[in-house]
């Protein structure tokens, strides 16, 4: 009974450190982008890695879940004979829900993913060690360009996913069912308020801090796994609980977020 | 404080799950010298070095670097002692996504405010220090296993350090590669005097380079003599050590010699 307990505590400390060491990580990566000396190429990089490169996959998702929405949206709004509510409907779930949740989830399965792999990797081949000894800050040279690239990144792919999205909708919902297109944006027009784009923002820019944050947190803390952090599997393993993690606190804080502004 | 020491390890304890690694090294590098740290596997060669560089903390002891107990300070202070260190880590630990040229001017371009023009000049002297001139526009996947270390030790000198640490620097090359590293490392060391510690098992090889050579064995540090009496010491286990590591015909041959 006493060892059941003894492995309770010891687990608890554990996450406890894990959920400290995370947030002083955080901290000096935040620490590092206020102060002095800026560069702006490395952060060049990393915008061109985690969001241009994830255009094309932002791009078609948007397409196909606006598409869906106003497939969806039609028939539910059809048997209320309310189909000219269709614009409203499908911008207002893009704008608030879907844009900036699934925007993010596919930047953690693309460049999150990514990120913790190389920083993990970069980890074990003592690469992280060898800037340390350079007398390089590696959350400066490493984590900084990535945390402010997310910042700058996730929002405005979420922008690019709610417009491709409302036009997939409009294409389903005009131009497959006849959807009067006026009355389409008209009621998207009404509907839409400053709050809906505001909260938006808010959460793609929240899951950009997450995603980037946890996935370079794993990479970086991984030699401190008690799962064994070493190897090709150590990568393979972090890597799978990064992109987990930060699915699961993109969905959570999505809730929080929601709860909050509305 | 010895005032001719630029390293001091005092008293130094480690130990990792309950497993003793460092049981009271004691063990002082003097300024423009070389130390030679050897010892068999997982005698603690390594947890010793990563001491001395800052990446781990003792559980009891000081490392003193420059004057500065390295377990003791901060960050920001701990940075500042790193300023005077080039490293060659064992497997090398170059950038594989950055060519040769932009892994040697790293430090330049992250810690000073040098022109592009005059980092160019730099990295490619010591390129040419390197015999590798023509090496800079490759990236380490490129590159044969002495040449990463040739890198390596390029990158590692390329502000000129006032301490350099090699971590098993011929480890994984054939007897011509390690040579050349030898050799390489022997010339640069004559002309730029700078403190060096190299931990190695590449025995009696490694001697060439030492000024002192200090056995880790059991956690603790025998030793710390000069080549040629660590070789010739009576000390049972440094005895052992030379006999195992150089056969015992080595050893009869230097019996004869002495006679």
């Amino acid at each position: 009974m006493g060892n059941f307990f003894e492995r309770i505590g010891d687990t608890v400390l554990y996450q406890l450190e894990r959920l400290g060491r995370m947030g002083l990580f955080l901290l000096r990566t935040v620490t590092s982008i206020v102060t002095p000396p800026y560069k702006l190429r490395p952060i060049i990089r990393q915008i061109h890695f985690i969001g241009a490169c994830s255009i094309f996959v932002i791009l078609f998702t948007g397409a196909f879940t606006g598409m869906v929405l106003g497939l969806q949206g039609y028939y539910t709004l059809r048997k209320f004979g309310s189909e000219g509510y269709l614009g409203a409907a499908v911008a207002l779930s893009l704008l608030r829900e879907l844009g900036p949740v699934l925007t993010a989830l596919m930047v953690v399965g693309r460049a999150g993913s990514a990120i913790c792999a190389e920083i993990g990797i970069m980890r074990i081949s003592e690469q992280i060690d060898a800037l340390e000894c350079m007398a390089i800050d590696p959350h400066r040279f490493l984590m900084a360009p990535k945390l402010v690239a997310g910042i700058i990144s996730v929002p405005l792919l979420t922008a690019i996913f709610d417009t491709v999205g409302i036009f997939g909708g409009c294409l389903v919902g005009v131009g497959l069912f006849g959807v009067n297109e006026g009355a389409y944006f008209q009621g998207m027009y009404a509907s839409v308020v400053w709050l809906d784009i505001y909260m938006g923002f808010v959460k793609s820019l929240v899951f950009g801090v997450l995603l980037i944050w946890i996935a370079a947190g794993k990479g970086y803390f991984l030699h401190l796994e008690r799962s064994g952090g070493f190897g090709a599997e150590g990568v393979s393993r972090i890597t799978t609980s990064a992109v987990v993690c930060s699915s699961v606190a993109i969905l959570v804080s999505d809730y929080l977020i929601s709860a909050i502004l509305l | 404080m010895d005032n001719d020491a630029v390293i001091e390890v005092v008293d130094v304890y480690k130990s990792f799950n309950g497993q003793q690694v460092l049981s009271g090294v004691n063990l002082t590098v003097r300024q423009g010298t070389t130390m030679v740290i050897v010892g068999g596997s997982g005698q603690g060669k390594s947890v010793l070095l990563r001491h001395m560089l800052g990446l781990l903390r003792p559980d009891r002891g000081q490392v003193r670097v420059l004057g500065r107990d390295l377990a003791r300070i901060g960050k920001e202070e701990l940075k500042e002692v790193r300023k005077h260190y080039g490293v060659l880590f064992q497997n090398v630990a170059l950038f594989d996504s950055m060519t040769v040229f932009d892994n040697i001017a790293l430090p330049l371009r992250e810690r000073t405010r040098c022109s592009e023009e005059e980092i160019r000049s730099r990295v490619m002297e010591k390129l040419a220090l390197m015999d590798m001139e023509d090496a800079g526009g490759k990236y380490p996947a490129q590159l044969s296993g002495g040449m990463k270390k040739r890198v390596g030790l390029a990158r590692a000198l390329i502000l000129d350090p006032q301490i350099v640490f090699l971590d098993e620097p011929t480890t994984g090359l054939d007897v011509s590669r390690s040579n050349e590293i030898y050799r390489l490392f022997h010339r640069i060391q004559k002309q730029l005097r700078y403190t060096a510690v190299i931990v190695s098992h590449d025995v009696p090889k490694i001697f060439k380079l030492a000024d002192y050579v200090a056995l880790v064995s059991g956690g603790l540090i025998h030793g710390c003599l000069p080549p040629e009496e660590f070789q010739m010491t009576q000390d049972p286990l440094i005895r052992a050590f030379v006999e195992e590591t150089m056969g015992p015909i080595y050893w009869s041959r230097q019996e004869e010699m002495k006679i």
